[in-house]
């Protein structure tokens, strides 16, 4: 009888329509809100990359149909800046999951001061963003007084100026530091997720340590691994404040990534034009990515109504 | 079988050992924070020193500094609570009514939270400008009411799937209205959940920096913003700098591990639990 209800409302007597209806039409307001706040704004930009509007000069405002496009395949900064971005969010990735997976299986284990233990390794991820990169690059990195420095030199070792020296690897540094605690959650998570009993069974059978890792704990937390990395990779394309506050994308452009590219594009040469063609390329890689993680989580769910 | 244990023993120090290496530079910004500026430049860093407030006097009553706190508490507030009344019924009908689209519908809305700010800043700043909402409050809850709204969804949707339809359905058969059902229903079944999306809210809110370097200046510039202004050689001064940023994280932090437990569902958008 309920279900009879439930698929075919309008008809069910029990209920009055016109309050069945309010009920199904609350995503409403949700959603028109979303819609001007997101998507008229990708329309406008959409536009505006099509036309040469400058600022500093808006008297000279024509419509340049696809050349914005085609400068960014053929502005010689472009490889660099691609590669950056590459090298950033890449390492970033890779390093954070695999500290994050060393973190969480040594989490996933009874023992005293662990709560403890994952709070203390959370916080970086909490922290203010800004106020990570400005602690790190005053007090850590800094070749005079920074606790690197002064703990090298204290042991006979270089003096280095980091942020100057070795730009990239220092911001890479403190993202890793930010978003290790994101994957380590993640993958404990999974881990937990995972009954002991298999372990247990492949010990018995005589697996090692390694082999127990390798073919069941990663088979096991590959969707989770999946779902860390996507993730991440969409946040990390999206970073802007540390790279502001350690090197506002220099030496030169030897730390730009095309979210701070399209950022001086924007507000330091307020080229709207062209950063908007950038930011379309933006959007259209974030998208590429988020479609990627839709599938995957979406699969699971439906993997877990049929186990269910 | 003891070396096994003995192995067990030094994993765990071991894990701690990592935990406090990991949180050591925060511990020392917070130690550095109630130092004089001259042990705070002290190497070997000083553990025991005569703590002094004097940073904090200094940091709070800086030009600006409690305006930008105020400013940061009344868009964080704002724009969770908007982003709550609007996401909490988008997340019932959802959840309980769900048609043919909603799950398309569901990963639209996934999709706007997933859009890089990078690629809309520049329309958002050219209408800002002419719609006078630039360097406003009001600006500002707007746009992190759009960036709350997809959070809120997800998870709440994710929260109240658990709840069985049945109690739903036979409220209604008793006649309640929406408003009752939300109210002696919906939002104490939820209200973990509801805690901890709010609680998820103020974090991304709080610390958000790209937005309000680029759409405030001074009227309505967050925390966020002021922080980032010791990037220059200002940041020599580590004591008062360590003070005003202890102050400035410490809300958040002290959020994030009150809902640890369910950060990993926010952080996925429900997608691991």
């Amino acid at each position: 009888m309920s279900t009879l209800q439930n698929s075919a409302p309008t008809t069910g007597t029990a209920r009055p329509p016109n309050r069945s209806y309010l009920r199904q039409k609350l995503a409403r307001p949700a959603i028109l809100y979303l819609i001007v706040l997101t998507q008229i704004p990708v329309v406008f930009t959409l536009i505006y990359s099509f036309s040469n509007w400058n600022l500093l000069r808006p008297d000279r405002t024509r419509f340049v149909a696809f050349q914005n496009f085609v400068d960014f395949f053929t502005n010689p900064d472009m490889p660099v800046i691609i590669r950056n971005t590459l090298v950033f969010s890449l390492s970033i990735v890779m390093f954070s999951l695999i500290f994050g997976m060393m973190l969480a299986l040594l989490l996933n284990r009874q023992f005293r001061g662990r709560g403890i233990a994952r709070t203390l390794l959370i916080t970086p991820f909490l922290i203010m963003p800004t106020v990570s990169a400005v602690m790190w690059k005053n007090m850590l990195f800094n070749p005079a007084f920074g606790l690197i420095s002064s703990f090298l030199v204290s042991v006979g070792g270089p003096r280095i100026d980091w942020i100057n020296t070795y730009p990239m690897f220092s911001i890479i540094v403190i993202v890793t530091w930010e978003w290790t605690p994101f994957m380590m959650l993640i993958l404990l998570a999974g881990l937990q997720s995972l009954s002991q009993e298999y372990i247990e069974a492949a010990q018995i059978d005589g697996a090692g340590p390694i082999e127990i890792f390798l073919y069941i704990i990663v088979p096991h937390l590959r969707r989770y691994i999946e779902i860390g990395v996507l993730l991440e990779v969409l946040f990390v394309l999206n970073i802007f404040g540390e790279i502001f506050v350690t090197t506002t994308g220099g030496p030169a452009i030897d730390t730009t990534t095309l979210t701070f590219d399209i950022y001086k594009e924007a507000f330091l040469r307020w080229n709207i034009g062209r950063s908007s063609a950038y930011g379309v390329f933006a959007v259209i890689l974030a998208n590429i990515v988020t479609i990627v993680f839709l599938r995957i989580t979406r699969s699971g769910t439906q993997q877990n109504k049929e186990a269910a | 079988m003891t070396s096994r244990k003995l192995g067990g023993h030094f994993l765990s120090v071991m894990t701690v050992v990592i935990a406090i290496v990991v949180f050591f530079p925060i511990l020392w910004m917070v130690l550095t924070s109630f130092k004089t500026e001259a042990d705070a430049f002290v190497y070997p860093p000083l553990v025991v020193f005569q703590p002094t407030l004097e940073n904090y006097n200094i940091a709070l009553a800086q030009s600006g500094y409690f305006r930008q706190l105020a400013n940061t508490l009344a868009i964080t507030g704002f724009s969770t609570a908007v982003a709550l009344l609007l996401g909490v019924p988008a997340a019932y009908t959802l959840a309980f009514h769900p048609t043919k689209r909603s799950n398309f519908t569901l990963m639209w809305i996934m999709s706007t939270r997933m859009l890089p700010p990078v690629g809309v800043i520049v329309p958002l700043y050219v209408i800002f400008q002419n719609l006078d909402l630039f360097d406003t409050h009001f600006g500002m809850i707007l746009l992190y009411t759009a960036m709350n709204l997809p959070l809120v969804i997800w998870m709440m949707h994710s929260f109240l799937s658990d709840i069985p339809y049945e109690i739903l359905e036979a409220s209604q058969i008793d006649g309640v209205t929406l408003i009752q059902e939300f109210r002696y229903i919906i939002v104490p079944l939820a209200l973990p959940g509801l805690m901890a999306t709010i609680l998820l809210c103020f974090i991304f809110t709080w610390n958000e920096f790209f937005l309000a370097f680029n759409l405030t200046i001074t009227k309505a510039a967050p925390l966020s913003v002021f922080i980032a202004s010791f990037k220059t050689s200002e940041g020599l001064f580590w004591a008062k700098m360590s003070a005003a940023a202890t102050i400035t994280a410490l809300p958040v932090v002290i959020a994030g591990w009150v809902s640890q437990n369910s950060l990993v569902r926010g952080l996925t958008a429900g997608a691991v639990k």
